[in-house]
């Protein structure tokens, strides 16, 4: 398990490298950041000016190590429109982010990963039909729609929960659900789907034949196996969640690094663009290697892949 | 007590399906006495594999099952409820399958799965079980037994993993084995080996045996009595010796000529078939199903047949010798 564990992680920190160069180039091609900073009526002569204060006037690869081995050190430079250090700026935003991400993926996990078992017990029962026709009607549901149907529903009409903000944990029931349930669709039809596979399978009726209950024949016979798909799917999904819940902040005025972004990319404050990209990039990386080492733990046969 | 561990009387399994019902076993009798092999033959889809797992409770949800009389040792299985199938299934009767690849869990270690059964059935700590799990691997000829439990079925070959699932069967001394087509996904030189290794246990442990085979080689070597079954019917029963001294049923000696003999069967001649295809059971069936295949069939093969011979050689024909009088015509 060790010796997979390090594999995945040499190539995670491979792939970060990797990501942090291309995004740093994109927006370097993206368009002239010392035309933008200087204003719509500045001078060439400005433009120029800032272009050397800001050392834009270097090449790309120097630049990109500078900024390489600042960001490796916490340091991602100064907000251009907030004026702040872009580090504090992220951490602060990325608490609300990261609540909502959890509480999200952990609301869809527990609602789609029974429901998924409960269809695939019995395949075309009224339980089955149910939990499409939710998954259906997930799949199918702009989040900002839901999002202002639940306020109007229970912050205005039954007065239960806040409509905005983040103040307190009753902030984040509307905001999870709406995110949660953009994601549990893919999880309830993939855990369906593996169960009905397993479920099928010869070791299933071995475990029937030793005389196993059907309570540990679903749970620790045929979940455990069921469940890989899922973990890597959940994976991708909650760096979805974290980095692209953009909607869901703004519909309920939650101020995320995802609002975050949008702010920085509408006011071209380059530093934070940058550092947002490499700091969603990461999620990605980090949940795909945390599901990875997880899959390896429950299918013995990928450990030595 | 008697001697009798599991009878079977008039035992009917109904499939519904689209387009009527699948009649897959249609009344048939068996009987298995203490330390007993029997040996159930026929093509694929003759209802051998399903009337195994009738007796062993496992049958899907949709399939009806219906008899007179299935009684395992003191067990009414035909009232028995799913608690107390559970607690002979792996116990009291155990099962071995025709796929040793895909029978075991890929997430569980070899160890887990043995001891995981012992546990089921016996208040025995990990250690007592894993212990018993060492001994019985040791028993199927596994070496190295103790590093084997840390082991997961994707390190194993097919003939080591069919090992393991005999030694997961054994793991409790059940008093009933049924193996379906325990070598048929192995290889030659390992069939001999785990056939052998059955009969072994079989007679150590003073355990009945239902064996469920399409090889007849295989059942000449092992079985005391042989039940040849064609198209959800028991078509000749008896003991062994003399099923295949004499073969009654036209059925049974049909397969016979399919298997070469050493000495018997001439070098380069052709290897008997049974023209023809197993007629589908869909919908009301009468008479003998054989004789759309049946060289000696006549018009009265539609009416219901008798069963001939004695209790303890008995066929089903409408010719009173199995028509083996005319076999030299048609030969």
């Amino acid at each position: 398990m060790l010796p997979f564990i390090l594999k995945r992680l040499g190539l995670a920190l491979l792939v970060a490298f990797t990501v942090s160069f291309i995004s740093f180039s994109l927006l370097f091609l993206s368009g002239d950041p010392a035309a933008a900073l200087a204003g719509e009526t500045a001078s060439g002569e400005d433009i120029e000016a800032i272009r050397r204060i800001y050392g834009f006037d270097r090449p790309m690869l120097v630049q990109y190590g500078d900024w390489l081995f600042s960001a490796l050190r916490g340091d991602f430079g100064e907000s251009y429109y907030f004026k702040l250090p872009v580090a504090s700026l992220i951490a602060e935003r990325l608490q609300v982010t990261m609540t909502l991400g959890v509480c999200g993926i952990l609301f869809a996990l527990l609602t789609a990963v029974p429901l998924g078992v409960v269809a695939a017990i019995r395949p075309n029962s009224l339980t089955d039909r149910v939990a499409l026709f939710l998954s259906v009607a997930g799949q199918a549901m702009p989040s900002f729609w839901f999002g202002l149907i639940l306020i109007v529903v229970f912050a205005i009409q039954l007065g239960l929960l806040p409509p905005s903000g983040a103040a307190t944990w009753r902030h984040f029931i509307m905001p999870t659900i709406v995110l949660g349930y953009y994601a549990m669709p893919a999880i309830m039809r993939l855990t369906r789907a593996g169960m009905l596979d397993v479920l099928g399978s010869d070791y299933i009726r071995t475990a029937r034949a030793k005389g196993a209950g059907e309570t540990r024949v679903l749970f620790k016979h045929a979940l455990r196996n069921a469940i890989i798909p899922v973990v890597s799917l959940a994976a991708v999904q909650m760096g979805f969640m974290l980095g692209g819940s953009i909607v869901v902040e703004s519909v309920f005025a939650l101020h995320g690094a995802g609002y975050l972004a949008w702010e920085s990319i509408a006011r071209n404050d380059l530093p934070t663009v940058q550092a947002l990209i490499l700091v969603f990039s990461m999620f990605y990386i980090v949940f795909t290697f945390l599901a990875d080492v997880l899959n390896a733990w429950l299918d013995p046969r990928m450990r030595s892949a | 007590m008697s001697d009798t561990i599991l009878s079977v009387k008039n035992l009917t399994l109904d499939i519904p399906m689209g387009s009527g019902t699948l009649h897959a076993v249609r009344g048939i009798d068996f009987e298995l006495k203490r330390g007993e092999t029997l040996s159930i033959v026929g093509e694929s889809g003759s209802g051998k594999s399903l009337t195994s797992l009738a007796v062993m409770g496992l049958l899907g949800k949709s399939i009806t099952r219906q008899a007179d009389e299935m009684r395992f040792e003191d067990v009414d299985l035909l009232k028995a409820n799913r608690r107390v199938m559970r607690s002979l299934r792996g116990n009291r009767m155990a099962m071995i399958f025709q796929e040793p690849m895909t029978s075991l869990n890929p997430a569980y270690t070899i160890g887990d799965q043995l001891a995981e059964t012992l546990r089921l059935h016996r208040k025995v700590s990990n250690a007592q079980a894993r212990a018993r799990a060492i001994e019985l691997l040791e028993k199927v000829g596994i070496t190295a037994a103790e590093s084997r439990l840390n082991q997961y079925p994707h390190q194993l070959s097919g003939g080591l993993r069919q090992r393991v699932m005999i030694a997961l069967a054994l793991m409790c001394e059940p008093d009933l084995l049924i193996a379906d087509e325990p070598t048929t996904a192995l290889d030659v030189t390992i069939q001999a080996q785990i056939l052998r290794l059955l009969v072994d246990l079989t007679r150590e442990m003073n355990m009945a045996m239902i064996l469920i085979t399409h090889d007849l080689g295989v059942v000449a070597r092992v079985a005391d009595k042989v039940a040849v079954m064609y198209a959800g019917e028991l078509v000749e029963t008896g003991p062994s010796t003399e099923v295949f001294a004499r073969p009654s049923h036209p059925y049974t000696r049909g397969l016979l000529r399919c298997i070469p003999q050493p000495g018997k069967t001439e070098r380069g001649a052709p290897l008997g078939t049974i023209p023809g295809i197993v007629p589908s059971l869909i919908g009301e069936v009468t008479g003998c199903a054989f004789r759309t295949r049946c060289p000696h069939a006549r018009p009265e093969c539609r009416a219901p047949i008798p069963e001939r011979g004695d209790a303890s050689h008995a066929f089903r024909c409408i010719h009173p010798d199995g028509a083996l009088s005319q076999e030299g015509e048609v030969a």
